[in-house]
């Protein structure tokens, strides 16, 4: 099988400790005793209609939100059990949602029993758009549903697939362990997104620095005669991001203010595709997730599968509890996840990650004046001038901030990683992107 | 709850730099040609590099005092600054001068504008380029290495001969050698007279390379800047490897045009600033009054920085011809 290469540059290439994890296989954690679904894992819209209430006795896999509006996704419950109390959390993104909270208890239906595969290769790509509807599946990263992604408007067609298994935050090895453990099915949910979108090529994008997983994918997809070219990419921050992802492997940019089916393009995530082989071959809901579990505050880190409305609580039982008292708790990656002050916050669909960080890692120092050093316009993937931007912004000159590309910030934090002066550079994009947003892009 | 934990936006980690490691990487950079500064012109060159750094770190701290703003020595700019500004001058330059240099580096040209990060001037240059038009014949008057910095012990520097219409071979006569073939490589290892760190450029370099190496700078504006020295050199006839080695320009080149706060952002811009403190530099050895320019090429070109950092390379998304 020919491997393509492509290293170009993208943004930074920050210290990775994805040693911490990489060797330690997926193990499932144990069935937390009481779950707290949040009814909003969708990236945007009402949270999902809560179909239960307090006293009903749930089963494992079924449905207990029903997606509110087109933007919404299903919400299963992950274990069988009772509703004990309908309640408000607040989500790692720091939205709030109304979540069902379920207390273990009764038979399982899926843990444990075998389970027959679905033919589903017969299905026209309406069913199987429904099927991935029915089962609540959202990007694994990004929280788009997943059925709405793949719906192509009849007037564009899909050139080219990209299955990206990037995974280009530092720390998280969960996505390259499912690579390893899991490379089979990966193909052949590719194989049913392919089906659905019928593109033209299909690339699978793995890091160069992952062999083993580049090997594994490579045979899976031999075995299953899918005609799907295998590229390496090198392991830059963000690589994984779509943007960069599309220039890397093809060359074309994503216009400004466009999206990556103006290219031609559909990129997917390699946990995504996972979520959508488990979705329409085992017909099964998206009720657990496999995420890294790291920083130097837990004892055992490690790659675990976790049924969705887990308390962070038990995940840190699960992992041997503290050698230290965390600084800072992020879910996500450390670039872009979100710090939370809560240990009773639930894992959901798009958590990627658990870190638990110490105050060496987290490196706090005082802010001082801008060196104008150039590191954040050298590390900036979309070519933009952060600092400059973040003066604008700084002087309440949004409207000349965005015109000058702040709507195109991707809110990567490579300008902030690499400031030596510690300015919050993409905490102030950040800020500016939504207030000029807010003020209808110009004023 | 007992422990509440850190609560902050993205990112969460941070590469391992600050400012503080930045001006370090500069200072230890520095070292190898002021120590050879002080091998060559001996005790008062000490005393010249000790007084600029205290002076410039002591008003830096007063001023920041007078003006109710946050101490800032910690930084360690200042030290950096009154580095540079001692080995930018002759070793013969009165203590005194140089604190007066020093007043003008770190309050004229640094502190009045807002202090570090603000400042569109070179400091060290501004202190350097004042002090030369106040006190012309103190900061033009050279001494011989490894003799007592009397008047009797003064010289020409190898530029100012051929300023002056003098030979190859007198230059050799100036450093000591017997032929005129000697003269590259003793202007590259530094035996001359000078100022006390521009002489040897075999040192320069160990520090360039280690700011290179420790990624603290980028090679765009030294190497633009020496091509074009080198470049305009042998069009206007003069000799370029003679141009590079002799002078301020390879000292000016790896540490005061690459002094961030006062050069531009994108690597466009930066070629740009490098050409062009080249073209000047050459423009007034040829044709000024001075037989040497690396001063007063780097600050025009300060000045025309801030237009230069609009020479940003092309943003994602905006091809020619897309979409929008």
């Amino acid at each position: 099988m020919s491997v393509r290469q492509s290293f170009s540059r993208v943004g930074i290439l920050p210290r990775d400790l994805k040693d911490l994890t990489r060797g330690q296989a997926l193990w499932n954690a144990s069935v937390p005793v009481v779950s707290v679904v949040p009814l909003l894992q969708h990236r945007e819209g009402d949270p999902a209609a809560c179909l239960v209430a307090p006293g009903d006795v749930v089963r494992e896999g079924m449905i207990i939100g029903r997606a509110a509006g087109p933007e919404g996704a299903h919400v299963h419950s992950p274990v069988p059990g009772t509703v004990r109390e309908l309640r408000e959390v607040f989500l790692p993104d720091g939205r709030r949602s109304p979540a069902v909270v379920i207390e273990l208890g009764g038979e399982f239906d899926r843990l444990g029993k075998s389970v027959r595969k679905y033919p589903w290769e017969n299905h026209s790509q309406k069913d199987l758009l429904g099927i991935i509807a029915d089962k609540g599946v959202v990007g694994m990263e990004s929280a788009v549903p997943t059925h709405l992604k793949y719906t192509i408007p009849k007037n564009r067609r899909v050139d080219l697939f990209i299955l990206n298994c990037s995974e280009c935050e530092p720390y998280l090895t969960a996505n390259h362990r499912l690579m390893l453990e899991k490379a089979p099915q990966i193909v052949e949910g590719a194989r049913i997104v392919a089906k659905i979108l019928d593109p033209r090529r299909i690339l699978i994008a793995v890091d160069k620095s992952r062999k083993d997983a580049l090997d594994a994918l490579g045979q899976a997809a031999k075995a299953a005669e899918f005609g799907a070219e295998i590229a390496t990419v090198g392991s830059w921050f963000p690589q994984g991001d779509e943007k960069q992802m599309i220039r890397t492997l093809t060359g074309l940019e994503v216009p400004s203010g466009g999206e990556a089916l103006d290219v031609g393009a559909v990129v997917s995530n390699v946990g995504t595709v996972f979520a959508v082989y488990e979705a329409v071959a085992l017909l099964k809901p998206v009720i657990e997730k496999a995420l890294t579990v790291a920083g130097g505050a837990i004892r055992n880190p490690g790659n675990l599968k976790v049924r969705i409305g887990t308390p962070l609580t038990d995940l840190v039982e699960e992992c041997g509890g503290f050698v230290e008292m965390p600084e800072k708790i992020v879910i996500g990656g450390p670039m872009t996840g979100s710090a939370i002050f809560d240990l009773s916050t639930p894992v959901t669909k798009n958590t990627t990650g658990v870190l638990f960080l110490t105050s060496r890692e987290i490196r706090n120092s005082r802010r001082t004046n801008c060196l104008r050093c150039g590191r954040c316009v050298e590390a900036c993937p979309m070519g933009l001038d952060p600092t400059n931007l973040f003066k604008l912004i700084d002087h309440g000159a949004y409207g000349e901030a965005f015109g000058q590309g702040l709507k195109d910030c991707r809110e990567c934090g490579c300008c902030a990683y690499v400031c030596p002066a510690r300015i919050p550079l993409v905490q102030g994009l950040r800020v500016g992107k939504a207030v000029s947003l807010e003020r209808g892009g110009a004023a | 709850m007992a422990k509440s934990y850190l609560l902050s936006s993205s990112p969460h980690v941070f590469e391992n730099i600050d400012v503080r490691r930045l001006m370090l990487n500069v200072i230890l950079a520095l070292l190898p040609a002021a120590a050879y500064g002080v091998y060559l012109f001996g005790v008062p060159a000490a005393v010249l590099i000790l007084t600029s750094v205290a002076s410039c770190v002591i008003l830096e701290l007063l001023f920041r005092r007078l003006t109710g703003a946050r101490d800032n020595y910690r930084d360690l700019s200042a030290v950096v600054t009154g580095l540079l500004l001692a080995l930018v001058l002759p070793p013969s330059t009165p203590p005194w001068m140089v604190v007066l240099g020093a007043l003008a580096s770190i309050v004229v040209a640094k502190e009045f504008f807002g202090g570090l990060g603000h400042n569109p001037f070179n400091p060290a240059l501004i202190g350097r380029a004042i002090l030369l038009m106040s006190f012309p014949a103190a900061i033009t008057t050279w001494h011989r290495p490894f003799e007592a910095l009397t008047d009797a012990a003064t010289t020409a520097t190898p530029l100012n001969i051929i300023k002056l219409g003098g030979t190859m071979a007198d230059v050799a006569a100036g450093m000591g050698l017997s032929s005129p073939s000697q003269v590259y490589l003793g202007l590259f290892l530094g035996n001359r007279a000078g100022c006390i760190g521009e002489s040897s450029i075999l040192l320069i370099l160990v520090g360039a390379a280690y700011l290179v190496i420790t990624g603290t700078i980028g090679l765009s504006v030294p190497l633009s800047l020496l091509a074009s020295t080198a470049g305009l050199s042998a069009l206007l006839g003069m000799d370029p490897l003679f141009g590079l080695l002799s002078g301020g320009v390879v000292f000016g080149a790896f540490f005061m045009a690459t002094d961030y706060v006062t050069t531009p952002l994108p690597t466009a811009g930066k070629i740009v600033f490098g050409v062009g403190a080249g073209v000047i530099l050459v423009l007034i050895r040829r044709f000024g009054g001075f037989p040497e320019g690396v001063t007063y090429g780097i600050l025009v070109m300060n000045a025309f920085t801030p237009f230069l950092n609009d020479l940003i390379s092309r943003k994602y998304g905006f091809v020619k011809g897309g979409a929008k």
